[in-house]
């Protein structure tokens, strides 16, 4: 930032409001498409009095079918828009999938740069809530297998904000993942007005040389407990909250993997073609003769997401990182 | 079902005019341009079956049979009105203006063929069924958003109908009031399955009252209907009224593509019939020959330079540069990623090359 501007104290879902409501009034090409989210403010209020502000022509609340309305934002963004479109709970978002693999994500490519698709789909994801069944997925890695989008998670007010920005201004398609269960456990001082995060780039969050972890969205606040004590038994970690799943920022890895020589890599989604494993062929490529202990990873385990009442048996806690920790250290 | 939505026509097999009221509309350099470019749909469709069968191209989508249909849609067009086409309706591209070359390096796996000419806005061939019936309605609202009088029109078969794109596409437009024609193609096959096991409801048509829109069956086979039908839902779009679903009952003669055998599945007797009975260029011929208007030299000519421009667009299109394999790499975003850099570079590495 080159000049000085305010700041607001600001919940997760609080910058993101923000984030729509600074481009909503910067881009007239700016819609934002979805169910709930005019009137209602949607149902986690992340579109709060945004159609009041801005109108129904540009605060759009749509039929209930993502696959109409992800096909619709296709048409739109091909044809000048910039649509933001919100799925209310990244478990909803499979009607959509066909939208999004065979034109959302390579239209670009059928037609080599002749139409592109420069579209936005929030949606928040996650357990650890107490929400209704099918609405705690956690199913990043479906995305981030598809080539032609991006996939964006922030954990942080501050970056909910600037990346949602820089995802809104982005060429090709952006998948933004909310962690819902982030979106009001904090508060941070968020710059007023417009500025972005750079998407690709993750940051160190705490400093440590002896271990490594990797992690992201609703897991950082997690592995951050978990490192936290960890420092009280004299063992200092060096965590990463990636805050894009892909492209995955491969130097951050590199270069705090070669300095500690010890990983440990937690999400939340399913073990099996988990981002993690992603996260691991890099450390393979990039830093294979520095390790000194073989990768650890705490994830959700390879069933569905169970029903609340099991939840905190399913999702990674600190004292299962913790666990890890200590393995990786004694090896 | 069938008595709500009769089959409108306004040219009967034999040539005849069945709606007099058409008849001043009918001007001998329309029914020219009908003829002509139907014709030259044809001849290309035919050439490129045989470019197939010869390996000059991959598997194609034969549309003959469809004319009428593909070209009085086409015709009924503005030159800034969105297309979204499937597979089987290059015929309609062909129309409204897509280049020939570019249609045949499509079929011969080519991504440049994905492009339209400048200022051309015809989507790629949809693949997956009925998926760009939401991307119609999304572009034609983004139109109404703009304040233009454009439209958009989305080609699908009867299959198509029983997808949810479909309904959701169709929902979708008929709540916004988006300016888009929904034109079906009934040619009574999805593959191999009749429309009587896709649906049990008696029309397509029909399917319009669900969302309240006007919906329109008409003989796919007769270019009139086709023109002035479409014309007539394209006004209602571009006059803010809406969507409107039309359903054009035709026939494929051929196989659904170069590598499905079609006598598995129906009698092809009934393509031969049809071939006679109602073939929407015979049909046309027999009202010229009515109406005193038909030039056997003229037509002739129409042929040739038919014949002449597609086997430009094949020497073209074989003459077209090999793939660039740094192409895969190119278009998948704007700035390549640095896994995309990163197996581009190794792999043009290993290749030897680059561009």
């Amino acid at each position: 930032m080159k000049t000085a501007v305010g700041t607001k104290t600001l919940t997760l879902v609080q910058a993101i409001t923000d984030a729509l409501d600074t481009m909503l009034e910067k881009r007239e090409e700016v819609l934002l498409l979805g169910e709930d989210i005019g009137k209602n403010g949607g149902v986690f209020r992340a579109t709060d009095g945004l159609q009041a502000k801005f109108g129904e022509n540009r605060v759009i609340d749509t039929p209930l079918s993502e696959a109409g309305f992800v096909g619709a934002g296709i048409g739109m963004a091909v044809n000048g828009f910039l649509p933001v479109i919100e799925i209310q709970f990244l478990g909803f978002i499979y009607p959509a999938y066909e939208q999004i693999m065979t034109h959302a994500s390579r239209l670009r490519m059928r037609t080599m740069g002749h139409f592109t698709v420069p579209l936005v789909i929030r949606a928040p994801y996650g357990a650890g809530v107490r929400a209704p069944e099918i609405h705690c997925d956690s199913t990043e890695s479906i995305f981030t297998h598809m080539p032609g989008i991006k996939v964006v998670c922030p954990a942080s007010p501050y970056d909910a904000k600037g990346l949602l920005i820089a995802a809104i201004e982005d060429p090709d398609p952006v998948l933004f993942l909310e962690p819902m269960r982030c979106y009001r456990s904090m508060k941070e001082e968020v710059p007023e007005g417009k500025y972005t995060v750079e998407i690709g780039k993750g940051k160190k969050i705490m400093e440590g040389d002896d271990v490594t972890v990797i992690t992201w969205g609703a897991m950082v606040p997690e592995a951050m407990k978990a490192a936290k004590m960890m420092e009280e038994k004299g063992i200092h970690c060096d965590v990463i909250d990636l805050r894009t799943l892909f492209p995955i920022d491969k130097d951050i890895i590199a270069e705090s993997v070669q300095k500690t020589g010890r990983t440990v890599i937690v999400h939340e989604a399913h073990a099996t073609g988990g981002v993690g494993n992603d996260v691991l062929a890099i450390i393979n490529d990039t830093s294979f003769l520095y390790q000194k202990a073989p990768v650890e990873r705490v994830t959700g385990f390879d069933a569905p997401v169970p029903y609340f009442g099991f939840e905190d048996h399913y999702l990674p806690t600190p004292k299962r990182i913790q666990h890890s920790i200590e393995k990786v250290m004694k090896f | 079902m069938e008595n709500h939505f009769p089959i409108q026509r306004i040219l009967d097999e034999n040539g005849n005019i069945v709606s007099p009221e058409y008849k001043g509309k009918l001007t001998e350099k329309l029914v020219q341009e009908f003829y002509k470019q139907m014709t030259r749909i044809r001849i290309f469709d035919r050439k490129a079956i045989s470019l197939q069968r010869q390996g000059r191209i991959g598997t194609y989508a034969p549309f003959e049979g469809q004319e009428a249909s593909q070209v009085g849609t086409a015709a009924a067009l503005e030159p800034n009105d969105w297309m979204f086409p499937t597979y089987r309706d290059h015929g309609a591209a062909m129309t409204f203006g897509h280049s020939l070359r570019n249609i045949l390096l499509f079929w011969n796996g080519r991504n440049e063929g994905c492009i339209p000419p400048d200022g051309k806005k015809i989507f790629p061939p949809g693949i997956p069924i009925a998926t760009q019936i939401p991307h119609a309605a999304g572009a034609a609202f983004a139109e109404r958003k703009k304040g233009t009088a454009n439209a958009a029109i989305a080609y699908f078969g009867d299959g198509a109908t029983s997808e949810g794109d479909f309904h959701e596409g169709l929902n979708f437009a008929s709540v916004f009031k988006a300016p888009v024609v929904f034109f079906n193609q009934n040619n009574q096959y999805a593959i191999s399955v009749p429309i009587h096991k896709q649906m049990n409801s008696k029309t397509i048509a029909q399917k319009a009252l669900a969302y309240d829109m006007p919906g329109v069956r008409i003989d796919g086979n007769d270019i009139f209907i086709v023109y002035f039908e479409t014309l007539k839902a394209l006004e209602r779009a571009r006059n803010g009224e809406g969507p409107t679903l039309i359903e054009a009952v035709t026939w494929r003669y051929g196989a659904h593509t170069t590598a499905d055998d079609p006598s598995k599945y129906r009698d092809q007797a009934e393509s031969i019939n049809r071939r006679q009975e109602t073939d929407p260029i015979l049909r046309l011929e027999r009202w010229m020959k009515n109406e005193g208007i038909y030039n056997e030299k003229w037509m002739q000519a129409a042929e040739e330079e038919a014949s002449a421009e597609i086997d430009q667009a094949v020497a073209e299109m074989e003459n077209f540069p090999p793939a660039d394999p740094a192409a895969i790499f190119d278009h998948v975003f704007a700035e390549p990623t640095w896994q995309i850099q990163q197996q581009k570079e190794e792999y043009l590495k290993q290749i030897g090359g680059g561009k």
